[in-house]
């Protein structure tokens, strides 16, 4: 195991990471999204597209957030306005998801991303990238592994230390208390729920403008799942989402790298391991009793004032 | 001093579907009042409430406050003009700390500035005389540091209207009458609070105005000073009630039940039961008493088999029960009745008929494939005529019943199977005085049957005058068994707050 081992780890972790924090900021206001998944599949062909047609990084990357907030929008309305069933909603989002990119990446099928955009996001950090093997790991990656440090520890910081993210954790615990405390419990679901879109759509991104910078199709490859187990597996936390996204990057290229070693196990096998440890992290997950570790109260719960 | 009118409610009606929750009620507070609402359930007190901090708006009629008129669409708006709620659940975020609950949906710097926060909460708590401790988590605390919690709450938000819903529902007397000093202490400051509740002599000694309401309803509003406790429940029930309860005497008593350091643990692995041991004879009513959640639950759930029983024996008849089936235990006439906090959760399906919620007993002991209706059906319908149970007719929902005539039912059946010993707990959670008084009259029957029962109560005014002897729970443990005749409230409130039989009549001589 050498430095290059742990830096593309954390290559492969980023994805998970946007889509784990996108999670988690979506279940911290008591909303179980099942359609990461899809919101992933809608980020990445359509950050690829835009991409494509404008060979503007900035604009494809809003192209993805947009995608991926637009199918939480769906979301949202079907299960905080009109309080349907939040897994059938997610379930669906998933479904509908994975026919809009394979729809629209039809004609992108072969494609590869413009040089300016794929050289784009290469850049190592000065001063840091020369601590000794720290530097190699951390600071010689792209703009998007960067972008995920600081997302999640600006998560991090605004669930924990600000008066916006207490309120987001009071609306994920108890809705009617948070109403009752004066907090728009609707208002703040469908924010956080956008946010959690937009930061899937982040992460199906990576896959297609950096990690494979080529269209092929279902590119997420049940990525979305593994960060919807990933989020119990680091309890709802931000900051140990940035562990739990490497640690199962780490899994998806010791894959990778078993191959190079000639070990005589099937591909399919070793392929396998991901998924593997995500049904352990649920098992795992489920016989550990804690009150501070424990999911938001209101997960999966609908709101209703007037209910009586 | 020049007492301004805060609240004036003027005709206000709500209604629920087809259900009419208020009906033209008015109402008016003035500063420096306490004001009670007094009314049996379902009369419509906490709707009224509810519209008063925003969480439901009027069909009809109109609010003032403060002289203002306001319309409500939100808790937000309510708590802007200063009108603070105390709910009977608590609405309280369980991880979050005190603090944290304080200033939840408060305006403010985006960072909390946690120094001033500390000194605000303090300054309240000073002021009104209330313990706090700010950074404990709510989930660690007692009931009655809880409300704490909420009044704090409701202070820092400025509110100069409390409305408190039931407050004393799960207080210990001696944490109520702490609780009372505080409504004393903001009336002096000048602000008005109302009070919901259904408790005579709590009425009696905080209030100052008592508006009492029924069916959804003002029958009237009078001052204290003008009325006593027997006019108020005529009032609230509309009819003169006898409000004394027998306790009948039933002699050659043999035992029937013994249990012997009981101890069960939860999920996470507390003893929500520890070493408990009493008995109980024939044609006894044994009270249990304690503040809700000390083990009252697993203790019925354990006799009938419910529960997993870490150690001890429940010796029944001279043999021991622990680890037989539930249905083996009902065989041996051992039959629970359980009404939660919800009151459908336990014993029926809701959805079902009266008959059908009979045949989930009874099917076992009928043969063959298929279930026969006919006998069930005969035996529905004498139980509803000796209970009186209101219904359209044997094969109605129990869930559209009212909850007065649902216990019915649950009760009914369990007497029905003719035990040897009933466990009851809370029969007449959320009963008026009418159908309460039915309940106590059935049990007291039993009693001169011969059966056994264990009599988990609430009111203590009520275990006292119905139970032989009280046996008061507290955090799992037995802390003393008292004979109901010669026990008083205050005693027994200190048992449930934990102190040892021993300890308590120190205290006793000290004072």
């Amino acid at each position: 195991m050498n430095a290059s081992f742990f830096a593309a780890a954390i290559v492969a972790g980023t994805p998970l990471l946007f889509a784990t924090l996108g999670e988690i900021i979506t279940e911290r206001v008591g909303q179980l999204n099942l359609g990461v998944e899809g919101m992933m599949l809608m980020g990445a062909v359509v950050g690829f597209q835009v991409g494509l047609a404008t060979s503007n990084p900035f604009l494809a990357l809003l192209g993805a957030m947009a995608a991926g907030a637009f199918g939480a929008l769906i979301y949202a309305f079907l299960t905080v306005s009109l309080r349907a069933n939040q897994v059938v909603s997610g379930l669906t989002l998933t479904i509908f998801g994975t026919g809009f990119s394979s729809f629209m990446g039809k004609s992108l099928i072969g494609e590869i991303m413009p040089e300016n955009i794929r050289t784009f996001w290469k850049a190592d950090i000065p001063i840091l990238r020369d601590i000794p093997f720290i530097g190699k790991v951390f600071f010689q990656q792209d703009l998007f592994v960067y972008l995920g440090y600081i997302t999640a520890i600006a998560l991090g910081i605004y669930l924990y230390r600000t008066r916006a993210g207490l309120n987001v954790r009071a609306v994920g615990e108890s809705a009617p208390a948070a109403d009752s405390s004066g907090i728009h419990v609707v208002l703040y679901k469908y924010v956080h729920i956008l946010m959690g879109g937009a930061l899937c759509g982040l992460g199906g991104a990576y896959l297609s403008l950096v990690y494979v910078p080529a269209w092929q199709e279902n590119v997420t490859a049940g990525r979305g799942w593994i960060a919807v187990a990933l989020v119990i597996f680091v309890v709802w936390s931000p900051y140990k989402a940035l562990i739990g996204a490497y640690l199962f990057g780490g899994l998806d290229i010791l894959g990778f790298r078993l191959q190079g070693y000639n070990i005589k196990i099937s591909q399919y096998i070793i392929d396998m391991l991901p998924y593997i440890a995500t049904i352990l992290v649920l098992v795992v997950g489920s016989i550990r009793h804690s009150k501070e570790n424990a999911p938001p109260k209101g997960l999966g719960v609908p709101y209703f004032r007037e209910e009586r | 001093m020049d007492r301004s009118i805060f609240i004036q409610m003027n005709e206000i009606s709500k209604t629920f579907g087809t259900i009419r929750a208020n009906h033209n009620i008015n109402l008016t507070v003035c500063q420096g009042e306490v004001h009670a609402l007094l009314g049996e359930n379902g009369a419509g007190k906490s709707t009224l409430m509810n519209m008063l901090s925003g969480i439901y708006s009027p069909d009809s009629g109109s609010i003032f406050i403060h002289g203002k008129e306001v319309h409500f669409t939100s808790p937000k708006e309510s708590i802007a003009m200063g009108i603070g709620m105390i709910h009977q659940h608590f609405k309280l975020v369980d991880v979050l700390t005190a603090k944290e609950n304080i200033i939840l949906g408060q305006k403010g710097n985006f960072f909390v500035n946690q120094k001033k926060l500390a000194q605000q909460i303090r300054q309240i708590s000073q002021k009104f005389g209330l313990e706090i401790e700010p950074d404990k988590k709510i989930y660690d605390m007692s009931v009655g540091e809880k409300q704490t919690v909420e009044i704090v709450k409701v202070l820092y938000r400025g509110a100069d209207i409390l409305i408190l819903d039931e407050p004393t529902a799960v207080l210990t007397p001696q944490e109520t009458r702490k609780l009372f000093q505080i409504i004393n202490k903001m009336k002096e400051e000048g602000c008005a609070v109302i009070i919901i509740t259904h408790k005579l002599h709590e009425v009696m000694e905080i209030a100052d105005k008592i508006t009492v309401l029924r069916k959804g309803e003002t029958v009237g509003t009078v001052n204290k000073s003008d009325t006593t406790p027997k006019a108020l429940t005529d009032l609230m029930v509309g009819r003169s009630v006898d409000l004394s309860i027998e306790r009948v005497a039933v002699e050659k008593k043999e035992r029937l039940l013994q249990v012997e350091h009981l101890t069960v643990q939860d999920s996470e692995k507390v003893h929500v039961l520890d070493d408990v041991s009493f008995t109980l004879s024939t044609g006894e009513i044994l009270g249990v008493a304690g503040v809700a959640g000390s083990g009252q639950k697993e203790l019925c759930e354990s006799i009938a088999g419910l529960c997993t029983v870490q150690r001890g024996d429940i010796v029944y008849n001279g043999e021991n029960i622990v680890g037989e089936t539930p249905r083996d235990i009902i065989k041996r006439g051992i039959s629970m009745s359980f009404v939660p906090e919800d009151r459908l959760g336990m014993g029926l399906v809701a959805s079902m008929d009266i008959v059908d919620n009979l045949i989930l007993k009874e099917y076992q002991n009928q043969k063959g494939l298929f279930i026969y209706r006919k006998p069930v059906k005969k035996k529905a319908k004498q139980i509803i005529q000796r209970l009186d149970i209101q219904t359209p007719g044997v094969h109605h929902p129990v869930k559209q019943l009212s909850g007065g005539n649902i216990q019915k039912v649950l009760l009914g059946r369990e007497i029905d199977s003719g035990p040897q010993l009933l466990i009851t707990a809370y029969p007449v959670r959320g009963l008026d005085i009418g159908a309460s008084h039915v309940i106590y009259d059935l049990l007291n029957e039993q009693k001169q049957k011969d059966v056994g029962i264990l009599f988990v109560g609430e009111d203590l005014d009520v275990l006292l005058e119905l139970s032989d002897r009280i046996m008061v729970l507290c955090e799992g443990k037995i802390t003393g068994i008292v004979d109901a005749k010669s026990a008083t409230k205050e005693q027994i409130g200190l048992l449930m707050g934990g102190a040892a039989l021993a300890e308590d009549q120190e205290v006793k001589q000290d004072d």
